[in-house]
């Protein structure tokens, strides 16, 4: 093990291809993976924003925020229910937001709602709202006064929350009459009236399983659907299907990264038949030599991520807000663990071919 | 007591339907501080013999003993803790690792055994001491002149204590003055020990620094 080592260090250059390859890898995966969770984050912050345990949507909005309607009639219901704790009210309009000073329009999704959670404090006083941290990239500033909607309803911002977006919009918390009065006045088409919602967030007492909240809350409306975080999180359109994509894109990179090192260590295998026949002779064993082959793809794999790693940190900083990229430790561990999984097993294909070497080639007597 | 017996040692190898004899029925007896040499010309079956003294190969009939072993049973598991603990090579082409130092050259054989890093670096100080070798710790081959990378090998063959050193024509990269040098080395290293020794070589002139000399021609084995 200590050759391999040593090796590494005396004889770098023998490992820059490989290296620059799970470099590029790397970064790839992580710029894959940090799309993937900005999409994702981006996409449901504000189902996920609410600490719910159930989503009561209409039930004839399949599933959607947008086409859903429920009113007070429908609270009373949920409220009666056994098991539950809380009900508030949410409900997004996804409109155009004019920050001062901006040329361009940024995307908005202004949600009313009624309940304070981990994320959000509780609802502000009417005309304000507290903005999602990413509309800062677009300008915005707080104590600024936006513009929202083709009717350009005012409001002031007086907090940043984090993770709030829905479907890529940066999103706007605001309570509940400050929303009916902008979807009212910008989509005149649509208007909320009083007491009426999308969707209701129910807060269980704790004394009782989601599945059995959700069964009780629709019977006993009979008029709504009822849906889990999780499940209303994967209702949102697209998300599931994206979702699926990267996965597979980042899957097949992950393989290929594998491929590559099988393949280097492969071929590096056979320029060093004689110095693995050599070790063999002097009493080296095959599982010694693959061990060495496998330390040396491990460190070339964690050097690599390094690297990756540090060029996506530089990309990240030189994105623009329109690129819904976002990079999370979680996910840097992930891809760590995949990239050096996969370089460790793209070493172990080594295993057969060293193996098979015949130390009696050493000594020029090979079989 | 005797360092190595070949007890109707025979090896042949297929070559399609039919088979090439590369050694024929071999009997062969080594001294525990006897150094042989081996002598032959190219393909006559002397690397085949050594290889198979040294359990780099498995006869096809007959028994190979070395010091109290019995290898001729053994499977590559065994014989490859039987080559790192019982016998040490010095092969043609030298064949050091060139990003290893001297030194690390021959600590390779501990690491390669799992021997403890302590006493196997104050043993490999003290063979390259013992060769003359201590300026020469840190360089690597590239920068040995050939016959001191030839001392580093022979160090290296002695790293494990070996009851049995084999060469495979040591001499052979080398002008006769220095092969010379590198031959008296290899009897004072070998007699100094009472290691037994088996040398191969095509260099007549390089017999008499062994204690006794053997024939091999097309596979047999002649005194």
């Amino acid at each position: 093990m200590k050759i391999a080592v040593l090796e590494l260090v005396r004889r770098p250059g023998r490992f820059v291809v490989v290296g620059g390859a799970l470099t590029l890898l790397t970064l790839l995966l992580l710029f894959l993976g940090g799309l993937l969770d900005g999409l994702f984050l981006n996409s449901t912050g504000a189902i996920r924003a609410n600490d719910a345990d159930a989503l009561v949507f209409s039930d004839d909005a399949r599933q959607s925020f947008l086409r859903s309607t429920v009113d007070d009639d429908v609270r009373a219901e949920i409220l009666a229910v056994d098991g539950v704790g809380e009900v508030g009210g949410l409900g997004l309009s996804l409109l155009g937001v004019a920050i001062p000073g901006e040329r361009e329009i940024a995307d908005g999704a202004v949600a009313g709602y009624e309940l304070a959670s981990g994320a959000l404090p509780a609802p502000p006083s009417p005309g304000q709202a507290y903005a999602d941290r990413r509309l800062e990239k677009f300008g915005a500033r707080l104590g600024q006064t936006v513009l929202v909607g083709p009717a350009e309803v005012p409001l002031e911002l007086i907090g940043w929350v984090e993770d709030t977006n829905y479907l890529l919009q940066n999103g706007l918390w605001v309570e509940p009459d400050t929303w009916r009065s902008v979807q009212t006045t910008n989509r005149p088409d649509a208007p909320v009236g009083a007491g009426e919602f999308q969707t209701f967030i129910v807060r269980s007492t704790g004394t009782i399983e989601t599945d059995e909240l959700i069964a009780r809350i629709d019977s006993a409306t009979g008029r709504t659907e009822t849906l889990s975080e999780n499940d209303a999180v994967f209702a949102v359109p697209g998300i599931t299907e994206q979702n699926a994509t990267f996965t597979a894109v980042i899957g097949v990179t992950i393989f290929v990264t594998g491929l590559v090192v099988a393949l280097f260590f492969a071929l590096l295998t056979i320029e060093r038949q004689g110095l693995y026949a050599l070790l063999k002779a002097i009493g080296g064993s095959s599982r010694t030599l693959v061990a060495g082959v496998v330390v040396q793809s491990l460190a070339v794999a964690l050097g690599a991520y390094l690297l990756g790693a540090l060029l996506t940190a530089g990309l990240a900083q030189i994105l623009p807000p329109s690129v819904p990229a976002q990079f999370e430790l979680g996910r840097a561990a992930i891809t760590l663990v995949a990239v050096t999984a996969a370089a460790v097993a793209g070493g172990l294909i080594s295993f057969r071919r060293i193996t098979r070497i015949d130390p009696a080639t050493a000594i020029g007597a090979g079989a | 007591m005797t360092a190595l017996v070949l007890d109707g040692v025979r090896k042949v190898y297929p070559s399609g339907d039919d088979e090439i004899v590369a050694v024929h029925t071999a009997d062969l007896a080594v001294g525990d501080d006897e150094i042989l040499a081996l002598v032959g010309p190219s393909g006559s079956g002397k690397t085949t013999l050594l290889s198979i003294a040294g359990g780099l190969l498995a006869p096809t009939a007959g028994a190979v003993r070395v010091g109290s072993t019995d290898i001729s049973g053994f499977n590559q598991k065994q014989l490859t803790g039987f080559r790192a603990s019982s016998v040490g090579f010095v092969f043609q082409a030298v064949n050091l690792v060139p990003f290893l130092t001297a030194r690390e050259n021959l600590l390779v054989v501990a690491e390669m055994t799992g021997q403890p890093k302590g006493p196997a670096r104050r043993r490999a100080d003290q063979l390259l001491d013992e060769l003359g070798l201590t300026h020469r710790t840190k360089n690597l081959p590239a920068q040995l002149s050939g016959g001191e990378r030839q001392r580093v090998a022979i160090g290296r063959a002695l790293m494990n204590e070996p009851g049995l050193v084999l060469f495979d024509e040591p001499t052979s990269a080398l002008d006769t003055s220095l092969g010379e040098q590198v031959m008296g080395l290899i009897r004072d290293e070998v007699k100094g020990r009472g290691t037994a020794a088996v040398i191969v070589t095509h260099d007549t002139r390089m017999t008499e620094f062994a204690d006794r000399t053997v024939s091999i021609i097309d596979g047999y084995l002649a005194a």
